[in-house]
């Protein structure tokens, strides 16, 4: 997009940004009638200029234009800095080529190891999703509707304490539980079920395990948040006129708390795609994630470019599967991201 | 002498709906003046128009004899007490009370005097350190007023500021407000819906119903003298009865309605044929005795209320009439379903276009 | 047994189950901390010890890393929090037909993952100052902090907006009406008003910096942070000088958490106190009207 021979021109982006911002509030579309202060008036010179340039910042210089500028060099050829600009620099489909075929020198017809890691990754995602929905939906209604404040205060706190550990001291902590001479090894061992130490870093097992224990915390909240708004007083109509508990739960609750369970699974999947400590250190060396390969494209390949396609193709993943639950769950985005 | 408050052709729109529809009025240096109607009718809008944040769609405001327009609410000589008082929770009773000094930058030695000087009139002296949320509902609320006073404002406007409180608080601040203005002497325009309020504090009341002002007058003139029938029922009790002019003879006519020919007071000189309402006060009402007006119908109910009685009685056209009684004759009011008449004097009844 | 025993007993096994899962790997974690045993293991304990302590404060890139984290978690403060900020207060002024889509857009950062937000960071900020001749703003450090800031700042957004919607507009123009320019009503009144929440945005976007990894990891660069220094060791292999910086952190947030729970019920006893004098004074208010009606 930008070639290295340097254009001054380039510090007016700011400049025309902020103008774009300044003349979008100046020219605002006011309703017949109505009469109703400028922007500026409204929030006054200082605070209105601090509003534009603040949010035109943030929203062009750290939102848009990075993820444009990724997008772009994702369609370009892999060139040492001399060349870039030059006549090779030209656009391309070679990373996403890359991506499906492999290289021109491998053996296979097809790149298996990536595809077979990417349909895994977001497959794997998926599970560890519903997993945690399943394990925090009962937890969730009963801070919502059966237990006491006092104790869902407590409960919460409970629940946010682990989470004050970064991610990767607590993949650390299943790392050590599930090593060949961790202590579940050790127990099974101890107990003579096994006799050989079971490898459940091989089998991505820790993995799975780490992965949902990581973001359990979301599931909780956006449950909680949606259960929470339920008048007990319909759970109790219910049960008044006979409902077993298992359709109280499937016909008034879930249906209720949707977008909570949307937003859940949304938040849950994207965090497991996207995630890099859980797979660097609870992956074993067999295990393909895609994120580490990903990583792999800049650290060891040296390649960014296809790195950028690679991670075009996560983020193209990750948008799809929010459309599809907005589609599906008849929801907005902005009942999912609370 | 200038008008304190001058409205001239003021006329706001939302949109499609119009809020104030082409008001004209004078508001005199000194006044309680107060906007009574329903909610919706318009006064609040007239508020906020004079006090700056509602932008006239036509029409001029002018205060002290000049033109408000494009001039902001944080340079108009006057000051609004908001509804919920809007009262700063983080700062104490003194910071609030000297807020508008404060941003006027008038120096810290003036302000804490003027705060005292005020403190004082509310006779709130020694809390000034206080947090608004240790006060009670009537402290806060001469807090709210010391606020707006401490900036000397030509024009104190008042939004309802005492519809939170409770019954009694409420008829004990209505003294105070009304013992605050003769003090201070500056104009206060006050809004309610609360006709109680609006007789007992104001020099004069505008009342008005969509968008427009029905009449203009003092308390007694509004109550005994209503101009229209929007007036006459909106201010005080009052029964009705719609019909048509038959007869005029006078000052006096003739009209027909559901429950018989009436004859009332017209005022207004409305011809023969003119569709009108009779008004007839429940306090101008006469039970036990033949008058030159009887209505007749059966017993409904007696509603027993210490000094007065209130009586209803269901006419043959299936509506309602009340009579306020003072004294023995209440007690002789049948039980449910007896016929009974009540009847009132022509000089007491009132005929206005319907 | 009734049913509500049986309830009862399940939903105790279950609590039981949740509970283990969630606090077990810590526990485990915080006790190899202190076993003289080289391998991080609980059991056998082979005797107790504090030098993988001692280790871990030897270790020169740790060092290194955290004061990197902390630099780079208080600039991310200083960024984020009047983002968010604009960006909320902007949120309820935009006009209604532009409003989805600036919402899609300064919400975006939130949905995307870290990994994808610290190579676009990178891949910008590279390919900007190649142009400009900027190369001093090619800078880990730099980076790291505008990345984290990217999706820090729309958190940050989220919690201003819920304050936000609290706000009685009533304040605004009280302050107004009593002669304050606008910019004096937002450093006068929606400033403090906000202060609970730039407080707890604050702290959110520090802790959100401090242990974030995915978008950091890229764009850092060459220079490292805690969690990269972190990621490194233990992909090297395990050793309980990890164990040991694990009960050193959850030892800082155990003692931050009970003093903002000290914090709080003192603002919360403060708070009775003042409803309690209201009240007081309520009825002393109705006592004197009834007085003095009686004497009138």
């Amino acid at each position: 997009m930008l070639s290295s021979t340097g254009h001054p021109f380039i510090f007016l982006l700011p400049v025309l940004a902020i103008a774009i911002f300044w003349v979008m509030a100046k020219f605002e579309p006011k309703p017949v009638g109505v009469t109703k202060k400028s922007f500026f008036e409204r929030n006054g010179t200082p605070v209105a200029i601090y509003l534009i340039v603040a949010v035109a910042f943030w929203s062009l210089f750290m939102i848009v234009l990075p993820q444009l500028f990724m997008v772009e060099m994702s369609f370009r050829p892999k060139l040492p800095p001399i060349e870039m600009g030059g006549p090779k620099d030209l656009y391309t489909f070679e990373n996403y080529h890359y991506f499906i075929y492999g290289s021109t020198t491998s053996s296979d017809a097809i790149n298996w190891v990536h595809i077979k890691a990417f349909f895994l990754t977001i497959f794997a995602s998926l599970l560890v999703a519903l997993f945690n929905f399943a394990l925090c939906y009962p937890l969730a209604f009963y801070m919502a509707q059966v237990a006491r404040p006092a104790r869902v205060r407590f409960l919460l706190l409970l629940l946010i304490a682990p989470y004050w550990v970064n991610e990767i001291l607590r993949a650390f902590a299943f790392r050590i539980i599930f090593s060949s001479g961790g202590l579940i090894n050790k127990i099974l061992l101890g107990m003579g079920w096994v006799d050989q130490p079971i490898d459940f870093i091989g089998n991505d097992i820790a993995l799975y395990a780490g992965l949902g224990y990581a973001y359990m915390l979301m599931m909780i909240f956006s449950l909680y948040n949606a259960i929470e708004t339920l008048d007990h007083a319909q759970i109790e109509a219910a049960r008044d006129l006979g409902a077993p508990w298992w359709h109280i739960h499937a016909f008034i609750v879930i249906p209720f708390a949707k977008p909570g369970i949307a937003s859940g699974c949304t938040l849950v999947f994207m965090l497991s795609a996207g995630s890099l400590a859980a797979p660097l250190v609870l992956g074993g060396p067999r295990s393909l994630w895609f994120t580490p390969i990903l990583y792999d494209r800049f650290f060891q390949a040296f390649n960014w470019p296809q790195g950028a396609a690679y991670a075009f193709i996560l983020l193209l993943a990750c948008v799809s599967f929010v459309l599809l639950v907005l589609r599906l769950g008849r929801l907005s985005l902005g009942e999912i991201a609370k | 002498m200038t008008a304190a408050v001058e409205i001239d052709h003021l006329t706001v729109q939302f949109g499609l709906f119009t809020a104030v529809k082409d008001v004209s009025l004078q508001i005199r240096q000194g006044e309680f003046f107060s906007f009574l109607g329903p909610s919706g009718c318009g006064k609040t809008t007239i508020l906020r128009a004079i006090s700056g944040f509602q932008d006239p769609t036509q029409g001029v405001i002018r205060i002290g004899g000049q033109d408000m327009s494009g001039i902001g609410p944080n340079q108009r000589p006057t000051a609004l007490i908001f509804q919920n008082l809007a009262l700063f929770p983080l700062m104490t009773v003194s910071e609030n009370i000297g807020y508008g000094l404060r941003v006027r930058g008038v120096p810290k030695a003036d302000r804490d005097r003027k705060v005292d000087e005020l403190l004082n009139l509310i006779a709130l002296s020694d809390q000034g350190h206080k947090k608004i949320e240790e006060l009670s509902g009537g402290q806060k609320q001469r807090v709210a007023i010391a606020r707006a006073l401490a900036v000397e404002p030509k024009v104190l406007l008042l939004d309802e500021p005492l519809s939170a409180l409770d019954l009694k608080l409420r008829q004990h601040m209505r003294n105070e407000l009304r013992a605050i203005q003769r003090r201070v002497g500056v104009t206060f325009i006050y809004i309610t819906h609360d006709q109680g309020e609006a007789l007992t504090m104001s020099d004069r009341i505008a009342v008005m119903n969509r968008g427009k002002i029905e009449q203009v007058g003092n308390g007694r003139d509004v109550y005994e003298h209503p101009q229209t029938s929007f007036v006459a029922s909106f201010v005080g009790e009052n029964n009705g009865f719609t019909g048509t002019i038959t007869k005029i003879s006078g000052d006096q006519a003739e009209i027909e309605t559901s429950v018989g020919r009436l004859v009332g007071l017209n005022k207004k000189s409305l011809p023969v044929g003119t569709k009108a309402t009779l008004f007839i006060r429940p306090e101008a009402m006469q039970f036990g005795a033949q008058g030159e007006n009887n209505l007749s119908g059966t017993a409904a109910d007696a509603a027993y209320e210490g000094m007065t009685t209130h009586l209803t009685m269901k006419a043959h056209d299936g509506s309602s009439i009340v009579a306020t009684l003072t004294g023995a004759p209440a007690r002789e009011f049948p039980s449910q379903g007896s016929s009974v008449s009540f009847a009132f004097a022509t000089r007491d009844a009132l005929i206005l276009p319907a | 047994m009734s049913s509500k025993t049986v309830m009862n007993v399940m939903l105790a096994f279950y609590m039981a189950i949740f509970f283990g899962f969630l606090f077990g790997p810590l526990i485990v974690m915080g006790v190899s901390a202190f076993n003289t045993s080289t391998y991080p293991q609980v059991y056998p304990i082979e005797g107790l010890t504090l030098s993988w302590f001692e280790k871990l404060l030897n270790d020169r890139d740790m060092v290194y890393g955290l004061k990197n984290s902390l630099w780079i978690g208080m600039w991310v403060v200083v960024v984020s929090v009047p983002l968010g900020l604009a960006a909320a207060m902007m949120m309820s002024q935009i006009y209604s037909k532009a409003r989805s889509f600036y919402y899609v857009i300064v919400v975006s950062p939130v949905l995307t993952p870290g990994v994808i937000i610290g190579i676009s960071t990178v891949v910008f900020w590279r390919d900007l100052t190649t142009a400009t001749n900027s190369k001093f703003l090619y800078d880990g450090v730099f980076m790291a902090v505008l990345g984290q800031s990217s999706f820090i700042s729309a958190y940050c957004m989220l919690m201003f907006m819920s304050r936000l919607n609290r706000f009685d507009r009533a304040q605004e123009e009280a302050g107004l009406d009593l002669g304050a320019s606008q910019t004096q009503v937002f450093f006068h009144i929606l400033l403090p008003f906000l202060r609970p929440a730039i407080f707890s945005s604050a702290v959110l976007a520090f802790l959100s910096s401090f242990e974030n990894y995915n978008t950091t990891t890229f764009a850092i660069l060459a220079d490292k942070t805690l969690t990269t220094v972190l990621a490194g060791r233990v992909r090297q292999g395990t050793t309980p000088a990890i164990s040991a910086l694990a009960v050193l952190i959850i030892a800082v947030t155990v003692v931050g958490a009970i003093i903002y729970e000290i914090v709080k019920r003192r603002e919360d006893r403060e708070r009775q106190a003042r409803l309690d004098a209201a009240h007081a004074a309520e009825l002393r208010e109705l006592e004197s009207i009834e007085k003095a009606t009686h004497h009138a």
